[in-house]
């Protein structure tokens, strides 16, 4: 919640911010700034890279400061660590009241070592001060009628802390922490948590960073980190080849006769709408968690999917252009090659754009469900460790290479099929 | 006997809900080897029906189509089509479009870039052969799909509304290379059109179709061709009985229009 405010914040500052210093730089007079309408016009509106090189830094500053990072200075409050004290009032057997100091170390088990025990004095009366130390973002019960002289005793208990009343089930603050007795009337002290996340839930980008120079280093399970990402590269590759090498022909023949047509409608129109992800506990009763289940389930993710795209090529190529090819002299054989098959490439690409993104998404799946390697398994893994620093790794570089896919698709898109769109 | 003649074509096709369609009736026409021919009719009058027979893209219901004493029974490289837009394939440049019907007679590379080149030069595009045809103008490509067609020696050139998706004045200049390149090549040349205007200024025969059935109602027998060829179009507009044939066939069509309208309210 805290976060989300903080990003809101962040997001209208910055607006204004900007706004105010390109008031002081000249504007240019290009054909979009002379608009007068530019509300409602989407060709007006482009994206404000200013805008964009915020927000990446907004998010990575965010992280950065709710988790105490040493990247930037500035933090949100941090759990308390060092000394805390209170004081508490206890009433023995026979009525007497007495009061006695607590004093706890808190200590961050991820920087330093466990403190020393303090040494303390016992003070005076039948309860005595008491010493205890308690990780960051833990709570401890402090048992203060151990030492006291009848702790043990029936009508023994613990009535005030800092001179103020508890009874059980109640809670008091003191200074950097919560006290709160429980039904037995035992002390449990919470040390202020600060707003920070705990590692284990968020740990800091260098903290990730690092994991990445090691497990770039190291390798995981048996396995070097390029490895991992690699076999899922392959697994996406070849699936996806497979699925494109059977479904482009199979495609265009549902595009030019109406016997496959008719035949591979319903196979098609009822397979395309199951999620490939639904299809993993099958393909693993069939062909096991090895590769070859892998293949298979990318195989049928992309089947389908450039089965449509190829069938949508064909049906898509203007009549005029299969006529005009006739009446020039050219053969079916020819047609298909030099009419139909680069009529229908700009929708094959689409088809394969989609289908990569859905096959990598399904092969990192597959690989949570079970694998020995793999960017899935990789991640998996290091969730059941409450390893969250080379769960984030993984999932940025899984995103990552995804978008990298993509990226790629746009570009060999673009020059193999510059007269798409046009 | 040389030329093109369509005996008694009549075209009928069964609709979905049991009723049928006569496109055409007993269109019968001959025309002699170099002739230019413009068709003009109301829209759904069967012209573009006509013209797909004549292509071999349609069979006929009744009668036949007969070319240099062969039966027509479907497409042919005889028979060159030039269609409104869209028939160039993008993903050829200029030559790969224009050499297009001589490769698949498989003709040599050499011969193929030098005819090419002349065509290119004859439809004004000279020096463009490396260009894709998606950046040039509308005009530029009807100028590419002419040579594509006359690349490939056809007897008889059809023509869809050709020029239909041009500005005016591209379209005017279009229709004078239209008239050139038909005294040059001697080409046999039927040219569908919307525009009364185009059909008497490049018909040395006008046809007026009727609609339902399609049917030949008129037949006018122009001129204004054969002077196009060597005066600006401009002046033929302006030569006796231009505007005189023009309103009297765009009057025809008007009736016939308002014909099909007041059916349709009737219905």
């Amino acid at each position: 919640m805290a976060i989300l405010i903080f990003y809101i914040i962040i997001f209208i500052a910055a607006f204004y911010l900007v706004k105010i210093a390109s008031s002081f730089t000249k504007s240019q007079d290009d054909f979009t700034s002379l608009k007068t309408v530019t509300f409602g016009d989407e060709s007006a509106v482009s994206p404000n890279r200013a805008a964009s090189f915020i927000s990446v830094i907004a998010v990575f500053a965010i992280w950065a400061a709710f988790t105490g990072s040493k990247l930037i200075p500035i933090h949100v409050p941090g759990p308390f660590i060092g000394e805390l004290s209170f004081s508490y009032t206890a009433m023995n057997a026979s009525g007497q009241t007495d009061d006695a100091d607590v004093t706890i170390t808190v200590y961050d088990v991820q920087t330093g070592d466990i403190p020393d025990k303090l040494d303390i004095e016992p003070g005076t009366g039948f309860a005595l001060n008491d010493t205890d130390q308690i990780i960051t973002y833990r709570s401890g019960l402090i048992k203060v009628q151990k030492n006291d002289v009848g702790g043990k005793d029936k009508g023994y208990k613990v009535i005030a802390v800092n001179g103020q009343e508890i009874l059980p089930e109640q809670e008091i603050f003191v200074d950097n922490a919560r006290i709160y007795m429980t039904r037995k009337g035992t002390l449990s002290v919470t040390p202020e948590k600060g707003w920070q996340m705990q590692p284990v839930w968020l740990p800091a980008p260098e903290t990730v960073w690092s994991r990445l120079v090691k497990v770039g280093s190291e390798g995981y399970k048996n396995f070097t980190l390029l490895e991992h990402l690699g076999w899922s590269l392959i697994r996406v590759v070849v699936g996806f080849l497979a699925g494109a090498i059977i479904g482009i022909p199979l495609g265009y023949a549902m595009g030019l006769s109406g016997w496959f047509r008719g035949w591979f409608d319903p196979i098609v129109e009822f397979m395309r709408p199951v999620p490939p992800l639904a299809l993993i506990p099958l393909v693993i009763i069939w062909f096991g968690i090895g590769e070859q289940g892998k293949i298979i389930l990318l195989f049928l993710a992309s089947l389908w999917i450039m089965t449509i795209s190829a069938r949508a090529g064909v049906s898509g190529v203007n009549i005029a252009k299969i006529h005009a090819a006739y009446s020039l002299g050219a053969s079916k054989w020819q047609i298909m090659r030099l009419v139909i098959v680069p009529n229908s490439l700009p929708e094959i690409f689409t088809g394969a754009r989609v289908s990569m993104g859905v096959c990598w998404g399904t092969v990192v799946a597959a690989e949570l469900v079970a694998a020995q390697k793999g960017a899935g398994m990789m991640i998996i893994n290091a969730s059941k460790f409450q390893m969250t620093d080379l769960v984030i790794m993984g999932i940025v570089l899984i995103g990552v290479i995804g978008y990298a896919i993509d990226i790629l698709m746009r570009i060999s898109e673009n020059y193999l099929v510059p007269w798409k769109g046009k | 006997m040389k030329g093109l003649s369509i005996n008694n074509i009549s075209m009928r096709f069964d609709l979905k809900n049991g009723s049928s369609v006569q496109a055409l009736k007993d269109v019968s026409l001959d025309i002699d080897e170099g002739q230019i021919i413009t068709v003009l009719g109301p829209s759904g009058c069967g012209k573009t029906t006509l013209l797909n027979i004549v292509a071999g893209f349609l069979a006929p219901t009744e009668g036949k189509v007969i070319l240099n004493e062969h039966i027509v029974q479907g497409p042919g490289a005889e028979r060159g089509m030039v269609f409104q837009q869209g028939a160039l394939f993008e993903w050829m440049n200029v030559r790969s479009n224009v050499a297009f019907g001589p490769r698949m007679k498989g003709m040599s590379k050499a011969e193929q870039d030098e005819k090419v080149k002349h065509l290119l030069e004859i439809v004004g595009l000279a020096d463009f052969e490396d260009k894709a045809v998606y950046e040039l103008s509308g005009g530029m490509q009807q100028r590419v799909a002419l040579a594509r067609c006359l690349a490939n020696d056809p007897d008889v050139i059809l023509m869809d509304e050709p020029l239909g998706a041009l500005d005016a004045l591209t379209r005017e200049k279009m229709q004078g290379l239209v008239l050139k390149l038909w005294k040059e090549t001697g080409k046999t040349i039927i040219l569908i059109t919307h525009s009364v205007e185009e059909a008497v200024l490049l018909g040395e025969r006008l046809l007026v179709l009727a609609p339902r059935p399609g049917r030949i109602h008129k037949e006018y027998k122009l001129p204004f061709a054969e002077m196009g060829v060597n005066v600006d179009l401009r002046e033929v507009k302006k030569a006796d009985g231009y505007t005189e044939t023009r309103d009297e066939i765009l009057s025809i069509i008007w009736e016939m229009e308002e014909e099909i309208m007041g059916r349709a309210e009737e219905n």
